[in-house]
């Protein structure tokens, strides 16, 4: 049956709950929101994919791999990105670069720190992030500068009510599927996952596609603060914070496994777009930020209890 | 082409005796380190007076790393822990004040929500980071309910204990020193101690055995919400007053001490007295008298990293010698 199959897919779920919440934020602002709901949410869910995406790619490495340093990481960016185009229109590209190119350093030395230091993923990046906390309280204090407004507006344009940003994601993040789905790379990223020393025993550069996996999940990171400054009108050190724990989030709830060796990417738009629209409905129910906090909680340990554990490999 | 670089999958097993000790004490060791480095910057610093301020918070942060270090015995990862502290330390400075009695029965339920979840983990195979991370946002939001903006004040009781000034030795290095004693006793030194470490070492030897692991993971759970409720309520002794937000960093905080100490994220491998030392450690590391010895503020996150670094490099370095596989 097709619904079967539908709901068989691990990202069903994720997108069936955006779309539950959606309605029900339409239903209480009697309909006439409705569009404005999502024209204001994806800009939102935009900075949320493209963290969960790298962060995805990271998890899916296995046990133990998890980058803590993507908040640290934004706020960084952020403030790279802000510096180099200056308020001048024509250094946008130029910033942006320098964004990408900042957080891809960020990724290496992580690597850096887990490959040549052998320390555990989690506490690498987790000491990469207070040093780059502290690079970013140094360098972005003060840091007045606002974005070029062609590039700020560049976050705020939209086509038919569909942010820019969106239609830019949604490429961006086709383009993570095919990777994973279709190249050697992604496949190996897959395979370290399901069974690392199995890859490795395959012949398989086990190191090099994680140096990458963690380069990449930085750029990602970088990228994402250079958005996001734009988007808020200036470079912040706690830009990031709340990419943390929704990074995480995010990757979970889309049905990629914890475990590693399986990952979603249309769950993550799904996961991104349902939590942006649950903090949006409870806005317009008029909730506390506690109930908001306490459902997305609850709902997160509902949706894995209810998704199960993992199963025995297919 | 260049040799790819790669990690090992797992550490060979410890060939020499010399080396386990080093190991062993390299807690120790990096805590001494870090106080050298203290009493080189500033000597004024080793005194009664000035371990009272740098230790300040030493003992929540110890009491969520032994938290934190029960779940990493059974194998789990808890990244809740922080906002549970927060949490229990609002309960403290609202209901346990108000109504005592309300508030001790709020604090048993927390702790047996926590026990409840090991349960869930155990029972639906669930992975422990992915539930966690969602509590994490549960509990943060039940601070916020129960504390809408920082403020209260913590029950006299309270306060006059953690501001008890003994002689000689600061409070909270004797705190410390009890904390580590009796969780090193309880988890290390008792039968069913080695079942809890067991269990995350070799669950299937330990149910074979006869031992119910569901059992295990309920004790564990329960031990980590029993030291996160201590942590809020030391925490809440010490700054009087109430913050929701006030317990976030202790999640990393606490994961960080656990492997400072000498812990693994595999294989039930945790000591009790490390875990206390690499509490203390990071608490050193991250004190307000690093202001007064001419570290820029700015900086001072920094330095926890480092710290980090160093000492888990050299463990590496240390342990795993011989080439890369």
């Amino acid at each position: 049956m097709t619904a079967n199959k539908f709901f068989a897919k691990p990202w069903a779920w994720s997108f069936l709950g955006a779309l539950l919440v959606w309605v029900a934020a339409a239903v209480v602002s009697r309909g006439t929101g409705a569009g404005a709901i999502i024209t204001a949410a994806l800009p939102l869910a935009v900075f949320t994919v493209i963290v969960g995406t790298g962060q995805m790619f990271v998890i899916t490495l296995g046990p133990g791999n998890i980058d803590l340093s993507l908040p640290a990481n934004i706020g960084l960016a952020s403030a790279v990105a802000m510096t180099v185009m200056n308020s001048n229109d024509s250094m946008v590209a130029a910033g942006i670069a320098a964004a990408i190119g900042c957080g891809f350093s960020v990724g290496i030395a992580n690597y850096l720190l887990i490959w040549v230091l052998r320390i555990p993923p989690i506490i690498a990046t987790l000491s990469a992030s207070f040093i780059i906390q502290s690079i970013d309280l140094d360098f972005g204090r003060g840091l007045q500068t606002k974005p070029p407004p062609g590039f700020a507006n560049f976050t705020d344009m939209q086509i038919l009510g569909i942010p820019l940003l969106a239609v830019f994601a949604i490429f961006l993040t086709a383009f993570a599927a095919v990777v994973l789905r279709r190249t050697l790379y992604g496949r190996t990223v897959t395979a370290i996952g399901q069974n690392g020393r199995a890859a490795r025993f395959a012949g398989l550069p086990v190191g090099w596609t994680r140096f990458g996996t963690y380069a990449l999940c930085g750029a990602l990171g970088g990228l994402d603060g250079a958005l996001l400054a734009g988007y808020f009108r200036g470079a912040n050190v706690d830009i990031g914070s709340e990419y943390l724990l929704t990074s995480i989030a995010v990757v979970v709830i889309g049905g990629t496994s914890v475990a590693g060796g399986r990952a979603n990417v249309p769950g993550i738009w799904g996961a991104a777009l349902f939590l942006v629209l649950l903090t949006t409905m409870l806005n317009i129910f008029g909730t506390s930020a506690a109930i908001r906090l306490l459902f997305t909680g609850l709902i997160i340990v509902a949706v894995i209890a209810v998704a199960g554990g993992r199963k025995a490999t297919p | 082409m260049i040799a790819p670089p790669t990690a090992p999958l797992r550490a060979p097993a410890m060939p020499r005796f010399d080396l386990r000790l080093v190991r062993t004490m390299l807690p120790g060791l990096s805590l001494a380190l870090v106080l050298l480095a203290i009493a080189w910057l500033n000597p004024r610093a080793i005194s009664y007076f000035g371990f009272d301020l740098m230790l300040n918070l030493a003992v929540p942060i110890a009491l969520a790393t032994v938290a934190q270090m029960f779940v990493m015995a059974g194998g789990d990862l808890d990244l809740s822990i922080g906002p549970f502290v927060g949490f229990a330390g609002c309960i403290a400075v609202t209901w346990l004040r108000d109504a005592p009695l309300l508030g001790i029965a709020m604090l048993l339920g927390c702790i047996s929500a926590y026990a409840a979840l090991g349960g869930l983990i155990y029972l639906r195979n669930l992975p422990s980071v992915a539930i966690t991370l969602g509590m994490s946002f549960v509990w943060q939001g039940l601070a916020i309910l129960v504390l809408p903006k920082p403020g209260g004040s913590a029950p006299d009781w309270l306060q006059s204990f953690m501001g008890i000034k003994p002689p000689f030795v600061p409070f909270s290095i004797l705190a410390a020193i009890v904390l580590a004693a009796a969780a090193h006793f309880g988890l290390m030194r008792t039968s069913y101690g080695a079942i809890l470490r067991g269990a995350g070492g070799n669950p299937v030897a330990v149910a074979r055995a006869g031992w119910s692991l569901l059992k295990v993971k309920i004790s564990l759970f329960a031990l980590a919400g029993l030291f996160g409720v201590l942590s809020g309520l030391a925490l809440t002794g010490i700054t009087t007053s109430g913050d929701a937000n006030i317990g976030n960093g202790y999640t990393l905080l606490a994961i960080a001490g656990v492997i400072l100490g000498g812990g693994e994220f595999v294989g039930g491998r945790v000591s009790p007295i490390g875990a206390v030392l690499g509490a203390i450690t990071l608490a050193l590391a991250s004190s307000p008298l690093l202001t007064f010895m001419h570290i820029p503020p700015d900086w001072q996150i920094a330095s926890n990293g480092i710290i980090l670094i160093i000492v888990l490099a050299t463990r590496a370095a240390v342990t795993r010698k011989g080439p890369l596989q």
